[in-house]
């Protein structure tokens, strides 16, 4: 359930009547959640609520967006909400897995609490394993979107525009029978429950998800931001004649000895 | 992935198992699997015993809840045994309660005379002062299970006037920090606190990237979601079994506020 940071009933910092609910899923090799990490980061958007669920492993740590002193020692937790009121985003961050069997418990809580603060729509960003990919997926672009059909009505024409190619169905049963097409997303976590949950409940959700693999994927996240910019144009690019927004997200300081610690200096 | 060393390790997905999918994917739930899973469920449930005496004030009933002005909880071995050394004792303390649980880990044991290798969750009040109430919880609460012990603790008490004081140990190997932690001294404290919390902390506070798990993670964000003033103290070791080097560890607590009037008395004949 949605907490808001204060605890004065419905405040101004908790209307998100109309806003865009951008969440990540926890998927292969983090790449929803890191790229949320740096809109949120680079925004420098306020918190304004938790989502306490028994779904997630809980977790807590200090303020992982910290830019000094002041602002280093406010706690978080595994699953926090953040807006910007300016861009009526709203920003969901989730920062541990979930507790076995809990997947369709907190997608049924998140879907609920999307219709009752009247979000207009939800943008999922995500990722799939990319060895699982077919011939064709292999070549060109990693980046993969999905809308579901009340969503399709509004902006459909927009993604092609950009160009931007579309999550394909794979066979049910592939070798056997070729013609039944299912959607398919390994290594998605709850991307694929939430994105079928929201088509039945008329819910306007995209999904923005990259092939990728475990290991270091802050590039990775970087594609997909960037990849987010270009439809929600969260941040301008230095230059015009330039999509590439790379150098203006900022990394936060939570990011920081993300493969370990130092060498012991008596190995050498 | 390949690690800092070079050596190629298969690593599991960090996004964790994603064993739900093929669970939705095929068929539905068989009423075999259902009974399955509701037997496993109940095997994992958690049970909180109340033992107070008739004729306390402080009885917990179906509308009433027990006032609670300072929660102590020592959470793993040496901190239950940093709290069995320094504060309780059988003179001023008396047991009100205990947690029974199951899970691969451990299963609690059902009496309160408890050796400090046993696995037990007690709850214990200062006779004097019935609003201080301090918890040993030395057994594993998995991960399924630690919402379900935030709520049937916290779901008996008073929330307003509440403080909660956290002890928790932790391997070393897991501090995040730019020198390697081999050089590090250890044992050593760290502290997290809720946004209420406005007392002075014992020790440095637990920088970033560093991160907290398991129960004191949960009670922590539970206080700090509901506004109760809370302070976790974390401390690094790389022991990792019952210590008294460890247990030393905690030492500087006892001249925190909560805990100064709360240290025993040793009477040398």
């Amino acid at each position: 359930m949605f907490v808001p940071c204060d605890h004065g009933g419905l405040s101004a910092t908790s209307d998100f009547k109309g806003f865009t609910l951008l969440m990540p899923a926890v998927s292969v090799g983090n790449v929803g959640q890191l790229a949320i990490d740096l809109v949120i980061s680079t925004l420098d958007m306020t918190k304004v609520g938790y989502f306490y669920t028994d779904c997630l492993v809980p977790m807590v740590g200090n303020n992982p967006y910290a830019t000094a002193e002041e602002n280093s020692v406010e706690l978080s937790i595994n699953a926090e909400v953040y807006s910007l009121p300016s861009k009526k985003l709203v920003v969901l961050q989730i920062r541990s897995p979930f507790i076995k069997n809990k997947y369709r418990p907190f997608c049924q809580t998140l879907l609920s609490w999307v219709k009752s603060s009247k979000c207009a729509r939800v943008v999922l960003l995500s990722s799939s394993h990319a060895y699982q990919r077919d011939d064709e997926q292999l070549l060109g672009t990693p980046l993969r979107y999905l809308l579901t059909p009340d969503l399709e009505k509004a902006v459909g024409g927009l993604m092609q525009e950009l160009n931007w190619k579309e999550m394909e169905k794979v066979a049910a049963y592939p070798g056997i029978n070729d013609t039944e097409k299912v959607l398919h997303i390994p290594g998605g976590g709850i991307t694929k429950r939430l994105f079928t949950e929201s088509c039945s409940k008329g819910i306007q959700m995209a999904v923005l998800l990259k092939f990728c693999s475990e290991g270091d994927n802050i590039p990775d996240a970087f594609a997909l931001v960037n990849y987010l910019n270009e439809w929600l144009q969260l941040i301008k690019s230095a230059s015009d004649n330039s999509t590439d927004t790379s150098s203006q997200w900022k990394i936060p300081s939570s990011w920081r000895l993300l493969f370990g610690n130092g060498l012991p200096p008596a190995l050498f | 992935m390949a690690t800092f060393f070079g050596e190629v390790v298969v690593a599991p997905s960090r996004a964790g198992v994603d064993d739900e999918e093929s669970a939705e994917e095929g068929c539905e739930e068989t009423p075999e699997d259902r009974e399955i899973r509701r037997e496993l469920e109940k095997k994992r449930e958690i049970d909180v015993c109340w033992t107070l005496k008739s004729g306390v004030p402080t009885e917990s009933s179906a509308d009433e809840l027990f006032v609670c002005s300072k929660l102590i909880l020592a959470i793993g071995h040496n901190a239950a045994a940093f709290l069995s050394s320094f504060i309780l004792d059988s003179v001023c303390w008396e047991v009100i309660g205990a947690v029974k649980l199951w899970n691969e880990w451990c299963r609690t044991s059902s009496t309160t005379n408890v050796l400090p290798t046993d696995s037990f969750c007690l709850f214990y009040r200062l006779i004097s002062d019935p609003t201080v109430w301090l918890c040993q919880c030395s057994c594993y609460v998995a991960e399924d299970q630690q919402f379900q012990w935030l709520e049937k603790v916290f779901g008996c008490m008073r929330k307003e006037g509440l403080q909660v004081t956290i002890l928790s140990t932790c391997p070393v190997a897991d501090y995040k920090t730019q020198e390697s932690t081999l050089t590090l001294p250890s044992p050593f404290l760290k502290a997290l606190k809720t946004k209420e919390f406005k007392e002075q902390v014992c020790c440095p506070l637990l920088e970033q990237p560093n991160i907290v798990r398991d129960l004191p993670a949960a009670v922590l964000s539970y206080c700090q979601v509901w506004q109760i003033p809370a302070v976790l103290y974390q401390c690094y070791t790389d022991i990792i079994k019952l210590d008294t080097v460890t247990i030393e560890a905690f030492k500087p607590l006892l001249s925190s506020k909560v805990l100064k009037s709360l240290v025993k008395v040793k009477f040398h004949i």
